[in-house]
């Protein structure tokens, strides 16, 4: 495409689709040299860190879970294990057994939408998985039934598929039954070959070439892939426990954005997701699972972010994997809760949501009420990264035209399966006094 | 070949919109999985911004909104989609009562602000979370937090038809009788918003041992002020024996705003 010396290209794209929330993005870019990216979000605040105060322990995990209804158990878990730290109880194995798989109902449900919904038509040049399901209607209905697989979990344990009724601090309020959870196990052995499918399906995609140096942290675990429990790490090095996130991670409010901006405390940009499961944990997935990443071309560490679709389909093999032993193994957990006397005390905890590491802080009077609460959520620890992904995604395409500069930006950033509702639940109200 | 020939009927245009929420109730709509081909065969998805990025423009026959009003942008938003809309649905605790962030239209603002404040000059919000029936003519509520995916389809169908979509204005009592579900009040003296709720989510709560916390809000013509009565009531009286404060967060959380649950949450600590 011709340009004028000395012309100014914007691209600018005010609501972004596909993605999870409000968000929007504008490339500046003069004289073909490229002048700043910025991504911002714009969803209204909701801000429940201040709603949470007052309230008792038990409260959080459904209050927490509407910050988000594409991960609610990432909140309703989050909030009960920090409660559980904070009132110094623990839980069973089987209970801890029983989180897991309904984490894995979570994480199949999410991927899958995000993989075959939200993210694939980005690669075939599809404005989206209604138009893909015209030309490709086998792996749109596959991706819905696993998707649907995800959610039954979800209602089988949860009670509800979005916001399930079920979770509470300390376990759950009523134990499904073995019967009820061995009934999953079928359907998870379709599964198993649906996901392989998937995985293959995602390794034919073509991938803008685009190599990032990340600084990874997420959570791990040496008995299995890291969901619900485990230790904080990164890739330099990092292995503290989740109580100490806020000694090495930070959060900054940026000009224009709804959400805050996390670093490292020393001021560095770092990565959570997929990638950095897969990079961290690696050791930790299954043989199969494995087995997928490699046939689909994938080393055991991923830099490429567009690549993150086909790590995506390899934890949905694995959700299919760990569901399936966690049904076989399955003991209702007895009692389902324990009673809890409340007391004072701070509390953390994290959990893998789909998008990444997401932490609760939590602390409590000597009633159990809310005295202060603190949640940072995956996407508020991506932003920096999806800007630093846009600089050097454009400067790739620098010579492509508007429209295909701007699909390729849009893509780059649903890589990060952006929850923007999440990212946003923090901030707090201005009051307009006019 | 087009399959939208002169001859075929034009398919009705359907629009969906977010505001203030966490996108569980529009998520309701993909989480159709058996149905979300052939609804996306009888209708022209024309805004969805959740499922694509293609948009057409208005007017649309049918209007899907999730969420509640806490800008001054979104209410001239919320008005233009209105001047559009054929249909307008409203989809949600947050669409329907302000959800739980409304929440922050009865908290001390000063304190707000003081206690969680980062950059205040950097956001722009109004004090209240209103539903969007507060600012526009609403057609049909589904209520919610989230919306049941059945009565969402019963409503679509019901339009896309010509028809008027018949949904329950009963207490979620109704439903666990007729589901032959224990009642978890006279049990367990389990503390439980059935009795003032509007039925619809198929008694999930109770069915699990648990007091229903009253994410379809207020059902028609319920006495709240009775039903506080009873959960503030001793276990001897054949109450929950909640304080003041417990009784107000239970009438205070996904349809805090709702009026009945406001009124009767504020009369209590």
């Amino acid at each position: 495409m011709a340009k004028a010396a000395g012309a100014t290209r914007r691209i600018k794209v005010e609501n972004l689709a596909r993605v999870e929330g409000e968000g929007a993005l504008s490339v500046r870019i003069r004289d073909g040299q490229l002048k700043n990216v910025a991504f911002t979000i714009h969803e209204p605040p909701r801000f429940f860190e201040a709603l949470l105060r007052g309230r008792p322990y038990s409260d959080a995990p459904d209050i927490t879970a509407r910050i988000c209804g594409i991960c609610p158990v990432a909140y309703l878990l989050g909030a009960s294990l920090a409660m559980e730290d904070a009132l110094g109880l623990s839980v069973s194995a089987d209970m801890r057994r029983l989180r897991r798989l309904i984490y894995c109902g979570e994480w199949i449900e999410s991927h899958v939408l995000h993989i075959a919904m939200l993210h694939a038509p980005d690669f075939l040049g599809y404005e989206d998985s209604i138009r893909m399901a015209q030309d490709h209607p086998e792996i749109v209905k596959t991706a819905l039934r696993l998707k649907k697989l995800g959610n039954h979990i979800l209602e089988v344990i949860g009670g509800r598929a979005i916001h399930p009724v079920n979770l509470r601090v300390g376990g759950v309020w009523r134990s499904p039954s073995r019967d009820e959870v061995l009934a999953l196990r079928a359907e998870l052995d379709w599964a198993l070959e649906a996901a392989r499918g998937l995985v293959g399906f995602t390794a034919t995609l073509p991938m803008p070439a685009v190599e990032r140096d990340y600084l990874f942290v997420a959570l791990h675990t040496d008995d299995h892939y890291a969901v619900c429990e485990g230790r904080i790490v990164s890739s330099d090095g990092l292995d503290v426990p989740v109580q100490a996130f806020h000694d090495h991670f930070s959060e900054d409010h940026q000009k224009n954005s709804n959400a805050l901006v996390g670093a490292t405390r020393d001021g560095r940009t770092y990565h959570v997701g997929p990638l950095a499961r897969y990079a961290l944990n690696f050791d930790q997935l299954a043989p199969e699972a494995r087995a997928a990443a490699q046939a689909a071309g994938l080393g055991r560490v991923v830099r490429n972010p567009f690549q993150s679709i086909i790590v995506r389909a390899v934890e949905t093999l694995q959700a299919v994997i760990d569901a399936r032993a966690l049904v076989d193994a399955y003991a209702a957990p007895d009692p389902p809760h324990p009673e809890i006397p409340p007391r004072a005390g701070t509390g953390h905890g994290a959990t893998e949501a789909p998008r990444g590491l997401c932490h609760h802080a939590y602390t409590l009077d000597d009633t159990g009420h809310i005295t202060h609460a603190c949640i940072v959520p995956p996407t508020a620890q991506n932003q920096r990264s999806i800007g630093e992904d846009l600089w050097d995604v454009v400067a790739a395409h620098i010579e492509a035209d508007d429209a295909r500069l701007k699909w390729v930006c849009e893509q780059a950033i649903r890589n990060y399966d952006p929850c923007i509702s999440c990212a946003t639940h923090f901030l707090t109200l201005e009051v307009d006094r006019a | 070949m087009s399959t939208d020939g002169s001859d075929a009927p034009r398919r009705p245009k359907l629009a969906v919109w977010k505001f203030a929420s966490c996108d569980g109730c529009q998520l309701s709509l993909l989480d159709c999985e058996d149905e979300l081909l052939d609804v996306v065969g009888a209708v022209e998805i024309a805004y969805f911004l959740e499922a694509t990025r293609a948009t057409v423009p208005g007017p649309y026959d049918v209007s899907l909104v999730e969420g509640s009003i806490t800008t001054a942008h979104d209410l001239k938003r919320l008005q233009k989609i209105r001047r559009q809309s054929k249909v307008l649905v409203t989809i949600g605790a947050c669409a329907t009562s302000g959800g739980i962030q409304a929440l922050k239209s009865m908290a001390d603002t000063e304190d707000y602000i003081r206690a969680v404040y980062a950059r205040p000059d950097f956001i722009k919000t109004l004090d209240t979370s209103t539903p969007i029936a507060h600012h526009v003519p609403v057609d049909v509520e589904l209520r919610g937090c989230p919306i049941d995916r059945g009565q969402l389809l019963h409503v679509l169908t019901a339009l896309i038809q010509g028809r008027q979509p018949r949904l329950p204005n009963y207490s979620q009592c109704v439903e666990c009788k007729r589901a032959g579900t224990v009642c978890v009040m006279v049990a367990k003296g389990e503390p439980c918003l059935g009795p003032v709720t509007q039925a619809g989510c198929g008694n999930l709560c109770p069915r699990v041992g648990r007091g229903c916390y009253g994410c379809f809000g207020p059902a028609e013509g319920v006495n709240t002020r009775a039903l506080a009565g009873h959960l503030r009531a001793g276990p001897a009286q054949g109450g929950s024996g909640l304080d003041g404060p417990a009784t107000r967060h239970l009438f205070h959380t996904f349809n805090a705003n709702a009026p009945g649950f406001r009124e009767e949450g504020q009369r209590h600590g």
